[in-house]
């Protein structure tokens, strides 16, 4: 079980790295949040892995999930959630202002050149 | 009294002369006099105290763990040094009054003036050598913004920029020297590092210390070869050069030589460095001042020389040279202050500065005439004023001192400054005033009203004071060598007195006076000789430097910084793997503690879903439509995952987060293009890949390291399980932290949520008040649109299920304490319940039925939250303490009451109202101009009769 958690996260990781490194913003944005997954979850499994008890104490129940690491990740759920829409507001005023949804600096964008279509 | 109120009293001051702008400039010019006045009183009310050869302290804890106080002493020198700030000060207020014209933003002038005056009384009155580097610092800034006063003045700019970038670079030089002689002595207070000479000394990094500290003070009080900045700063306003460049600022570096001389002075290394420096300063500074044409850059750097016979004096290391250098300080100040102020006059009656150009003002303003010559005769060092009196005792420290094994070297060199001291003096009163009146002033001269001419001639009347009847000044002049020596050394016995007999140093002073105006008399061809000799310009130097400096920077920073997200990000996710692979390679690793749970088949595919969907993603990333339903499934996943390792709460959370992203992200690609285009090379892809995996790789690495063994310490979640019914009277732990163990993260949270929202509502209203709105509204959508873009089988049932939804969000958030649910699971329900609407029956529909905007709904969810915390303050406990108790209201069951449920109901109502208003904001972009906002739910209603799309009458029954 372990061995998949911490995979699903490398993969995570690794998917969401490479699209953080493409030219435009829609797939950094999905990469951005593919990232956020990953973090999430590796934080939420820093509290260890267990099955069947969750943190809602109950009469005789003696073993529960450590819900620390479960308050912080919920957070954090909702708080990514504000910063992908404020960088997708970003992307979008970017690439509606310049007709332009490059993330990097085009050297020769001084022209008017629309850049988006290939 | 207290010392804080002398050092804090100009900077509270500060506020008023903007304030009282608009009230004229004499108001303006009033209450700046009075705030200076008020603090000068305060410290000549410390006056008795010092007197009686006590130290007056003040001490206030600022960050003790860094031994950085808040501590001020007030001891002889500290005295000295305030009351020429201070006092120069008023009369400088008053110069100003006058000097600015009109035009000038006089409030301006003062406010910086007051900032400038509270610092350097800051530093003069520090007791801990952190709080005097602040202080440093904030003298270099406010001198700045009062060099570059004249901000349409290229000179100014360029004049403020370069005292800066001197006075800043050697005060980064000082702050290293500081913190190693802080280290060394093991405390920051001045008072415990004066008393550790013998300790400082013996230190190995004494003479770093001692070198840095050296760099600030001589960039600060313009020593070679840091001395050109002071020239260029003669562009800002004549107050600001006769305050900062003669009394105050450049004074500073002087002052604090003269504080440290205790623990630094008596080395070899010190006597060197400080003697040579001041040596070369002073002859240096004496001999270009005399070819200079502009009477501020003659005074300019006849400061310089002066500064630099004065730090020679320190240098020295005798008491002797100690009580000369404090005398000069004092006397420099008065006549050299005088001299600035009259070079205004001069500036603001003939308007020009240029030598050239004046002479024979003397019959015009015989007034300013008056005053300048004695001030200038003083600096010249003739007898029966003050001058005189500092110089002698110069010589004849100069006689005493043998530099590089030549006991002729410093005496000789002493006179040929004077020398040209002398000559420049002369040539001032012979080339301005004196000689034929001229027919060709730019101005018409004559003297200038009382206000400008009255503080240079009280500064004078001490200069005649103290030349006449040195005794007068003799006490005071001991008392603050006294506080320089400290325990190093005695305070030297001799008396000031004009007439010492036939010493050597009476012999120097001769050769001196008549040299010089031997120079004047044959002043022409030497100045022919000085045009034609070849001489390095500092601003050039300066300026190749500053340029060097920036381009090896830029070859450093650009391929680093380059305006590309893709390489920033390349490079942190590389950095970060290597840090992580250091922490790796030089930790140890410990056994595993935890076995490997198994994994059932039901785990195993959903693992699948999720590798396949990520995998799908980074290969068909560039369908931009599909990524987005793939990365659907990953949420999904991630959610379902969240469920099975027992956390409930989580998976609600990012399920219905799922939701809201999602339909944020397709209301984005309603305008992004939806194809990502080929334009990476294979070879930066195969590059991408690397670091991808490698991350991966690492990431994996890690986690999988630490979930197979346990916390290296006990985690602190046992306590939260144990107080969570107890003390915060619910069983659901997590959402017990959310709302009271860690309440306040969660208000800093929603607050930043509701930024977010604001934010993005505020990106929305810029683009579209700007050229982006026309077209937006013109776009042509990429895709036809549907025919029926509102059906009515969506409209019903968003309808019908819409009490249903609020209710279950209602359910969810009132059992939240208890079961799994809460304000934030709450709120994105609900939102959904919102959303629905919208997208059924349309933006506009919806919009009219809004009762409560959506920046009201976030900000009454913060409130609430807030007043929550607060609440707890009336029954004397700290901000956000919960308490619970439990009502029975027949015919109900017991049930809970507790404020946490109040203070969920904030993250409640923040949460609707951040996600609600982002994706409005979105939403309000989609609007085209050449399809009508439709007010209905339907395209399409059988009831309504008109089938105009605009008509109001039958609105209502869709509802």
């Amino acid at each position: 079980m372990e061995l998949l958690v911490a995979s699903a996260i490398g993969i995570l990781t690794s998917g969401g790295g490479y699209l953080v490194l493409r030219l435009r913003t829609f797939p950094v944005i999905l990469g951005i949040s593919l990232l956020t997954y990953a973090v999430n979850v590796f934080l939420f499994a820093s509290g260890r892995l267990t099955t069947g008890a969750p943190p809602i104490l109950r009469d005789g129940v003696t073993t529960y999930s450590d819900p620390l690491p479960q308050a912080l990740v919920l957070t954090a759920i909702v708080i990514s959630f504000g910063m992908t829409a404020v960088v997708v507001m970003i992307g979008l005023g970017a690439f509606l202002g310049s007709d332009d949804d490059h993330v990097d600096d085009q050297p020769d964008s001084e022209n008017d050149q629309p850049e988006g279509t290939p | 009294m207290s010392l804080f109120f002398i050092v804090a009293l100009p900077f509270f001051g500060a506020l008023l002369p903007g304030l009282m702008n608009s009230a004229g400039r004499s108001a303006t010019a009033g209450v700046t006099f009075a705030v200076s006045l008020a603090a000068f009183i305060g410290l000549l009310s410390n006056l008795p105290t010092v007197l009686a050869g006590e130290v007056v302290l003040a001490r206030v804890d600022w960050m003790p763990l860094l031994g950085l106080n808040f501590s001020l002493m007030l001891d002889g020198l500290g005295f000295f040094f305030a009351l020429l700030i201070l006092g120069i000060g008023l009369l400088i207020i008053a110069y100003a009054r006058h000097y600015l014209s009109r035009d000038d933003n006089m409030g301006q002038f003062f406010t910086y003036l007051l900032l400038f005056q509270g610092a350097m009384v800051g530093i003069v009155l520090s007791d801990n050598i952190l709080l005097l580097l602040v202080f440093w610092e904030l003298t270099s800034l406010s001198s700045f913004l009062l060099i570059g006063y004249w901000k349409h003045l290229p000179e100014g700019r360029q004049g403020a920029r370069m005292a800066l970038t001197v006075t800043g670079v050697g005060g980064l030089a000082m702050i290293g020297g500081m913190l190693i002689l802080g280290q060394i002595a093991g405390s920051y207070d001045l008072s415990v590092i004066l008393q550790n000479r013998d300790l400082i000394q013996a230190d190995a990094l004494y003479v770093p210390a001692l070198v840095l500290i050296l760099l600030g003070c001589f960039t600060k009080s313009a020593q070679f070869p840091f001395h050109f900045w002071l020239p260029h700063a003669m562009a800002a306003p004549t107050p600001v050069s006769a305050y900062l460049h003669s009394a105050t600022m450049v004074k500073a570096g002087i002052f604090l030589m003269a504080r440290m001389w205790p623990v630094l002075s008596g080395t070899p290394e010190w006597f060197m460095i400080v003697t040579a420096t001041g040596l070369v300063t002073m002859v240096l500074g004496a001999v270009i001042a005399l070819f200079k044409h502009d009477l501020k850059a003659l005074l300019a750097f006849s400061t310089v020389s002066h500064l630099g016979l004065i730090t020679m004096l320190l240098g020295t290391g005798t008491a002797f040279g100690a009580m000369a250098a404090v005398f000069h300080i004092l006397n420099h100040a008065t006549f050299k202050a005088a001299l600035f102020m009259s070079a205004g006059i001069i500036d603001h009656e003939t308007h020009t500065r240029d030598i050239r150009r004046l002479g024979g003002l003397r019959k015009l303003m015989p007034i300013t005439f008056a005053i300048a010559t004695i001030a200038a005769l003083s600096m010249a060092g003739i007898p029966l004023l003050n001058g005189f009196l500092s110089k002698e005792m110069m010589l004849e420290e100069a006689n005493q001192t043998v530099l590089f094994a030549s006991p002729w070297l410093v005496p000789a060199l002493a006179t040929f400054g004077s020398l040209f001291s002398a000559a420049y003096c002369f040539r001032l009163i012979g080339h301005v005033f004196l000689g034929p009146v001229r027919d060709d002033y730019p101005a018409k001269p004559h003297d200038p009203g009382v206000g400008l001419w009255l503080p240079p001639a009280l500064l004078v009347v001490l200069v005649v004071m103290i030349g006449v009847a040195p005794f007068l000044a003799e006490p005071f002049v001991k008392l603050v060598t006294a506080s320089v020596l400290g325990d190093a050394a005695d305070v030297p016995t001799a008396y000031f007195k004009i007439w010492h007999g036939l010493v050597p140093a009476l012999f120097m002073s001769i050769i001196a006076i008549l040299g010089g105006l031997l120079m004047v008399a044959f002043f022409n061809p030497a100045l022919r000789q000085w045009d034609a000799m070849p001489r390095p310009e500092a601003k050039v130097i300066f300026e190749a430097i500053v340029e060097t400096a920036a381009r090896a920077a830029q070859r450093l920073i650009l391929p680093l910084h380059n305006g590309a997200f893709s390489r920033y990000a390349a490079i942190g996710m590389i950095v970060i793997v290597a840090a992580g692979y250091h922490a790796w390679i030089t930790g140890t690793v410990a056994a595993p503690t935890r076995t490997m749970q198994p994994a059932g088949p039901v785990a195993i595919a959903g693992w699948l879903m999720l590798v396949a969907a990520t995998a799908g993603m980074v290969l068909m990333h560039r369908n931009r439509l599909l990524s987005l339903i793939l990365i659907g499934i990953v949420g999904l996943m991630v959610s379902v995952g969240f469920v099975f390792f027992s956390a409930p709460d989580l998976a609600m959370t990012q399920f219905t987060v799922e939701v809201v992203t999602i339909i944020l992200l397709l209301l984005a690609l309603n305008f992004l293009p939806n194809k990502t285009p080929i334009e990476s090379s294979v070879l930066r892809r195969v590059r991408d890949t690397g670091i991808a995996v490698i991350g991966g790789l690492a990431t994996f690495g890690l986690a999988y390291h630490y979930m197979l063994r346990d916390a290296v310490s006990t985690p602190i979640s046992a306590f939260h399980l144990a107080n969570s019914y107890k003390g915060g009277g619910g069983t659901n732990v997590v959402n017990v932290i959310l709302v009271d163990f860690r309440g306040f993260d969660t208000y800093g949270e929603i607050i930043v949520l509701g930024i977010a929202a604001v934010l993005i509502y505020a990106l929305t209203e810029t683009l579209l008040s700007g050229p982006v709105r026309a077209r937006l509204l013109n776009r042509k959508p990429d895709q036809a649109r549907a025919g029926d873009q509102h059906p009515m089988m969506m409209v019903v049932l968003t309808r019908v299920i819409m009490p249903v939804v609020l209710m279950v969000g209602f359910y969810i958030f009132l059992r939240g304490h208890n079961e799994p649910g809460g304000g934030f699971i709450a709120g994105l329900i609900v939102s959904i319940a919102v959303v629905m609407q919208y997208m059924a029956s349309g933006f506009g529909w919806a919009s009219a039925r809004l009762t409560y905007p959506y920046h009201g709904v976030i900000g009454a969810g913060v409130l609430i939250a807030g007043l929550t915390g607060i609440g707890s303050w009336f029954v004397g406990k700290p901000f956000l303490t919960s308490d619970f108790t439990y009502l029975r209201i027949p015919p109900f069951y017991k049930f809970e009451v507790a404020t946490a449920a109040l203070f969920d109901l904030g993250v409640f109502l923040a949460v609707v109202g951040a996600v609600m208003l982002s994706l409005e904001s979105f939403s309000r972009l989609a609007r085209r101009a050449h399809v009508p906002e439709s007010l209905h739910p339907m395209d399409i209603d059988p009831s309504r009769d008109d089938p105009l799309p605009n008509a109001l009458g039958t609105v209502r029954e869709g509802v």
